[in-house]
């Protein structure tokens, strides 16, 4: 049995932070429904502007919404919302990423909900929480990035505030929301009692910093520095870093500097026996290394470091990624079936369960590809009699 | 006091470092009481694992931060006396979460069908760096590594830079928030069946899992995704998305219009730019707005931007962030007592019917619930 079988999850959200966390409950077995807006659908449908296309849709799409089912509602059409009730009464978990104000307007908020369907989970992300001179911003990745302080983290400390390159405000809150609805699913098994779950994009990205964000809080707010040299944490000392060889990247990670100029035959790094001066003077320390893991070939370093147990790695790209047998024995990559022909290559959910990996064919779908089934699934019925 | 979702789950946490132990921390807000299983003497190496050498008693602040609201029990793994009581512990556990590597617990005779044996019922979470076979699954995992080997670091930074790694330790994170997932659905089931199960992740799954959207995209075409070199803000998507400096600060600029954005800033050089040449001419049109919006405040921008509903936001570091209302509305921040200091850090991000879940219950010291737990469930009946 799937762990979340027989769990049913109506999602209204569009773009990346509630469906990424709707495709996590699907995986896990739930039947997931996207209501869409007839005609355009999710926006993400063709919000994403990248130059690659799977049938005029974007890649993005097909990679969040497969094992998904789509029946398209006018929520401004009273017939079909009051459909959309009928169906809510009959589901455990609903889902929406819509602005504050937007559902109480179309009259789907937590308060009419909860009256159709006392016992059902009720979980909604914001950008920005539904108080405060922010709440009708747009809660949009990069926007949230910016906000946080996160920017201030990547790169080198001569470089411009750096985002980082994959919309992780959108897959933080995601999980966290995911993370409410289970929790809350869970306690349902025992009382039967319902829940408001609500997640914003601001606190998520705020948490994802927790430990740097609580070194900030209490070291007399002294704002992070990066490093100058190769950075990759700001608050982690030499010789942790990515370093350019003859031929490459290598990436060591936090490490002893005399065992390195040991081993790398480094000896302006001996200079540097006291460890407290490895974050204090890692710039200095950074460079020496740097200038030195020049004169070799990746590889060559890598076969001494390893040996050694050294915590280092080659820095591939996804080319060099899907070659490497570490890669290949996960089987990470699935294909998926969409309703029209289409097979889209993506990748599976990370999560084993009893030794089994949870995969399936089920590719997005269609707009409003679902909408017969599931009104006979759940016997939608008209109650307004056709003029 | 609210009646938390996981309350009377009991969770022992037999990690350390973060990825495990950030679940345990979450499993914790959510109600569960979380017991970490640490060796005596030592304990969990992240008691002495600090940042900026900040300490807080014995354990660093990062240790208080990361595993607050726990317990602590001290148990050597290769002592009878002790596995024994511990196998009586985790007859009347819940949950399991173990971050060793491959095989290391299995030795110790707390693999997964040992203790299904004592506790059928029993939700079993193991994490490791790189799964439980092929040629990786002996290396460390550690963070820096995982996105290095995984193509992560290529994806942010400019075009012109080398590979620049994300400044968060994003495959303990987000591996941790999965593993949670996991053994909540897990339990979700065993209310329903009665049956227990083993829930395993990897950070190599998670940090893969990460870039899913990426990666489907270079499943689709081949094509390496490309770093635009100009601002770049993420690799699959068109001008303006990027970082941009001002007279006196940088805003950031997400999905826009071209033309709109032209017409609500006055650039002049942006009209020849059609939409569908945003993604292919990026580059040129970045730079042409990255000289034009050099030439203002921020202030003067967000305005002229936000006006237009366009998708415009400052960019703030800490310091700026703190005094903003809307970060101050949040409540984030929570005072934790340990000893006779206090610090603070951040609460739990989910808000259950409402209420912001607080729990400022300090970490433990190094089996200072040994007695307390032993008293709990292992007295004999």
């Amino acid at each position: 049995m799937k762990l979340l079988e027989d769990i049913i999850v109506i999602d209204f959200s569009q773009f990346l932070s509630g469906p990424s966390a709707a495709l996590r409950l699907a995986d896990m077995g739930a039947q997931v429904i996207k209501i869409e807006r007839p005609g355009t659908g999710d926006i993400c449908r063709e919000l994403y502007v990248s130059d690659v296309m799977i049938a005029g849709e974007s890649t993005i799409f097909h990679a969040i919404n497969r094992n998904k089912q789509s029946y398209a509602a006018d929520l401004k059409d009273p017939e079909d919302l009051e459909k959309i009730k009928q169906l809510l009464a009959k589901a455990d978990v609903m889902m929406h990423n819509f602005r504050p104000g937007v559902m109480e307007r179309i009259g789907l908020d937590h308060e009419t909900v909860k009256k159709i369907n006392p016992s059902i989970i009720y979980a909604s992300i914001s950008g920005y929480g539904n108080e405060g001179p922010w709440k009708d911003l747009p809660g949009q990745d990069l926007l949230l990035q910016a906000a946080s302080g996160l920017t201030w983290l990547n790169n080198n400390n001569d470089e411009s505030p750096t985002p980082m390159g994959v919309a992780v405000v959108d897959i933080m809150a995601g999980t966290h929301l995911a993370q409410g609805i289970l929790a809350s699913l869970y306690k349902s098994t025992i009382t039967g009692e319902g829940a408001l779950i609500q997640v914003n994009m601001f606190e998520s990205i705020l948490d994802f910093q927790f430990e740097v964000l609580t070194s900030y809080y209490n070291d007399g707010r002294q704002l992070p520095v990066r490093s100058a040299i190769n950075s990759a944490h700001a608050y982690i000392a030499a010789p942790y870093g990515i370093y350019k060889t003859k031929d490459g990247h290598i990436a060591l990670a936090m490490g002893d500097i005399i065992q390195l100029a040991t081993l790398l035959q480094c000896e302006l790094l001996k200079q540097f026996s006291d460890s407290n001066d490895w974050f204090s003077k890692r710039d200095e320390i950074k460079k020496i290394l740097a200038d030195h893991l020049l004169t070799n070939s990746a590889a060559f370093w890598l076969n001494i470091l390893e040996k050694a147990d050294v915590w280092c790695a080659p820095v591939i790209n996804y080319d060099e990624l899907v070659k490497q047998e570490g890669y290949k024995v996960l089987n990470m990559e699935i294909t998926v079936k969409t309703n029209n022909g289409l097979e889209v290559r993506t990748t599976r959910c990370p999560i084993r369960v009893d030794g089994k990996l949870l995969v399936s064919e089920k590719g997005a779908p269609q707009l409003g590809e679902h909408n017969d089934m599931i009104e006979k699934q759940f016997q939608l019925e008209k109650i307004f009699q056709d003029k | 006091m609210m009646n938390l979702p996981l309350k009377g789950l009991v969770v022992l946490e037999f990690s350390q470092y973060l990825s495990g132990p950030s679940a345990g921390l979450r499993l914790a807000d959510l109600g569960a009481r979380v017991i970490k299983i640490e060796r005596p003497g030592k304990g969990e190496a992240g008691r002495k694992l600090s940042i900026k050498n900040i300490w807080v008693d014995d354990n660093s602040l990062l240790f208080h931060t990361i595993n607050r609201n726990k317990e602590s029990f001290t148990a050597d793994l290769k002592n009878d006396d002790d596995v024994r009581l511990l196998k009586k512990l985790l007859a009347k556990a819940d949950v399991l979460i173990h971050n060793f590597r491959p095989g290391v617990f299995e030795k110790t005779g707390f693999g997964y069908e040992a203790v299904k044996q004592i506790n059928p019922r029993i939700i079993y979470a193991a994490i490791s760096g790189y799964g439980k076979e092929g040629p990786w699954k002996d290396k460390p995992g550690q963070d820096l590594l995982l996105q290095s080997i995984t193509g992560l670091a290529f994806t942010t930074g400019n075009g012109t830079n080398g590979p620049v790694p994300f400044g968060v330790s994003i495959a303990d994170i987000l591996c941790g928030a999965q593993l949670v997932q996991g053994i909540l659905a897990a339990l979700i089931r065993r209310q329903k069946k009665g049956i227990g199960a083993l829930i395993e992740i990897s950070l190599l799954e998670s940090i893969i899992d990460f870039q899913f959207e990426l990666l489907t995209t270079y499943y689709t075409s081949g094509q390496q995704p490309q770093r635009s070199k100009v601002n770049n803000g993420h690799p699959l998507l068109s001008a303006p998305y990027g970082i941009y400096k001002t007279a006196d600060g940088y805003i950031a600029l997400a999905m826009m219009d071209i033309q709109v954005l032209a017409k609500a800033i006055h650039c002049n050089g942006l009209h020849t730019f059609a939409q569908d040449q945003a993604f292919a001419q990026r580059d040129i049109i970045k730079k042409i707005l990255a000289d034009h919006i050099g030439t203002q405040k921020t202030s003067y921008w967000l305005t002229a931007l936000q006006e237009q509903d366009l998708w415009a936001m400052e960019v703030l570091d800490w310091e700026k962030m703190l005094q903003q209302e809307a970060y101050k509305v949040l409540e984030m921040e929570q005072e934790v007592r340990a000893g006779d200091k206090k610090f603070f850090t951040t609460r739990c991000p989910i808000r259950i019917n409402g209420k912001r879940l607080y729990a400022d219950k300090q970490a433990p010291q190094l089996g200072e619930h040994t007695e307390k737990i032993k008293a709990d469930f292992l007295i004999d009946d």
